[in-house]
């Protein structure tokens, strides 16, 4: 074995070696324990890092420092925050219905974590490699709604529940394109299975791979899917359920101490799995990007791709202002719903047309097309023109 | 193993169940459509042991998710004191003891026709696919016209929450 076919399963063959300490019996237990225990680390390690990384980027782009007192520039702010949100007092508000505002956190957290399962990491490195595992991301993904609104109506406030009403109406609304972009590929690949997602995208065409991404139906389909799981993370700019001009906190108003840390953490991850899982289905998963770059190991290149991706949500928040209600609701049902579905025909009849220029020519066309004409009825009936002032002038 | 997991999940499936439309702590809307989860939870578990993976993760995503949080969202908006005082009406007692009774003469009429004993249960590898080729060939009227009958529910929601109907 080459040092670098080594670097590339480290990690599968310490988990080999260590499983294989124990007896026979035990083996299969452990093999899932290490699993799970490895997952947890690292995405509950990466977690620390992006908050970290989130605030020091919000702060540069609106012209601040962002956190520079704890430890060498405001590195270990992290463990600060983690120490004041295990000390801090947990407060049950006295009117609410304590099983479920106990609950609301955890039906958050588990399932985050059980979708980062299935996500490949490296390879050979996928916790979980089920049959269907597409759809199983998607169903514990589902939970998640179920938790926000467990949080809103039980914690007996009004703010809690406009804010549970406004995330239940936006996820549910952009979980239909989100998994519409995802047929797309599907369709393509053939296969339910992320292993056998990203096998399919291997390969290069001289220096360039096979990703998705780089296919006219794959390239529209990304980009929906991002929209989507920016919404379904209730990130900027979609944050309405929790815009804190309007309703305070939106469906976590009422929680304090670790349980506001555990919806917390709960979000990140469940960016984590969301990005993960858009690596996974359009950027190759754990490919190399370039043909001659193959022997940097796989997970690093799936990290890399995953943080990338996290950088893009970083920007996008620092970039975008809020959206309305009904701005949310119309792009959501208008916009992406439509595009997502011509997507999917274009991605039928780039399977369907065998000449490489031809399918080229016409999923190009027809996803343009789409994307012109929806747009197009999208900014129809409202005015655009420029702003006067009465006062400001 | 698959046994004991079997009884757990039924007798939990039957327990949440019960706790759905009988609960003796708490007549709250609410709280029986979050016992309809764990149970549909327990169901999807019974899936799992049956090697369904595709029909439990269905299971879980349209039922568990969407379906009930739309569920909570409708309780919410009711007035729910209205609803917790209302009586049974004659008629409904009779079109529910129809319908259960109906769902139950197909479940025995599929277990008196299925061969008695233990069948070998489908491999995990190509449930999907199988399933997938099935419902598009042999069985595609009924699936056509299950997604009529949605097309329909969509419709009419669409045409009722119109606030000026000509």
């Amino acid at each position: 074995m080459t040092l670098t076919e080594g670097m590339d399963q480290v990690f599968v063959l310490l988990k080999h070696w260590l499983v294989g300490l124990a007896g026979p019996h035990w083996q299969p237990l452990l093999s899932d324990l290490i699993s799970v225990a490895a997952l947890i680390a690292t995405f509950a390690t990466l977690f620390a890092v992006t908050t970290l990384l989130e605030r020091k980027g919000l702060g540069r782009m609106q012209n601040r420092f962002g956190p520079n007192r704890v430890g060498p520039c405001g590195v270990l702010q992290p463990l600060a925050d983690g120490v004041k949100a295990l000390i801090k007092e947990d407060i049950v508000p006295s009117g609410a219905d304590k099983v479920m505002h106990f609950f609301a956190p955890l039906v958050l957290v588990v399932p985050v974590f059980l979708a980062l399962a299935v996500i490949p990491v490296g390879r050979n490195m996928a916790a979980l490699d089920l049959d269907s595992g597409v759809l199983f991301f998607f169903a514990v993904g589902a939970a998640t709604e179920l938790s926000v609104f467990m949080a809103g109506w039980s914690s007996r406030n009004k703010y809690s529940l406009l804010g549970a009403m406004r995330a239940v109406a936006q996820m549910i609304s952009y979980e239909v394109p989100l998994i519409l972009s995802a047929i797309a590929v599907i369709m393509i690949a053939g296969s339910l299975s992320t292993v056998e997602i990203v096998k399919a995208q291997a390969g290069y065409s001289g220096v360039i791979p096979h990703w998705y991404v780089l296919t006219p139906w794959g390239f529209a389909a990304f980009i929906l899917f991002m929209i989507a799981a920016m919404a379904e993370s209730n990130r900027a700019p979609f944050d309405l359920p929790e815009g804190e001009s309007e309703i305070i906190a939106g469906y976590y108003t009422e929680y304090s101490g670790f349980k506001f840390a555990l919806f917390f953490l709960g979000e990140y991850v469940g960016m984590f799995a969301v990005s993960g899982m858009a690596v996974t289905l359009f950027l190759g998963g754990w490919h190399a990007p370039f043909s001659f770059l193959t022997w940097v190991p796989s997970w690093l290149w799936f990290f890399a791709k995953l943080i990338a991706l996290i950088c893009v949500f970083i920007w996008v928040r620092g970039t975008l202002p809020r959206l309305r209600l009904d701005q949310l609701m119309n792009f959501a049902w208008k916009f992406m719903l439509p595009m997502a579905l011509l997507d999917m025909l274009a991605a039928g009849l780039w399977h369907f047309i065998p000449a490489v220029s031809a399918r080229w020519l016409v999923c190009s066309a027809l996803v343009l097309g789409a994307y012109a004409m929806l747009a197009r009825g999208l900014i129809q009936g409202r005015k655009v023109a420029k702003r006067t002032y009465q006062y400001a002038e | 193993m698959q046994d004991i997991l079997f009884y757990i999940f039924a007798y939990l499936a039957l327990q949440f169940g019960f706790l759905v439309v009988a609960n003796p702590f708490s007549r709250n809307p609410v709280t029986s459509a979050m016992f309809l989860v764990l149970t549909i939870a327990s169901l999807a578990g019974l899936f799992v042991l049956l090697h369904a993976f595709f029909l439990a993760a269905v299971q879980v995503l349209v039922y568990a998710g969407a379906v009930m949080v739309l569920f909570l969202f409708v309780i919410m908006l009711l007035d729910l004191r209205a609803e917790e005082r209302e009586r049974l009406r004659t008629f409904e007692v009779v079109a529910g003891l129809i319908s259960a009774g109906a769902i139950l003469f197909i479940f025995l009429a599929t277990l008196v026709h299925s061969p008695p004993g233990i069948q070998q249960s489908p491999t995990a590898e190509g449930g999907t696919i199988a399933l997938g080729r099935l419902l598009f060939s042999h069985y595609l009227l009924p699936f056509e016209i299950v997604s009529v009958l949605l097309l329909v529910a969509m419709v009419g929601v669409v045409l009722l929450s119109k606030k000026n109907l000509k």
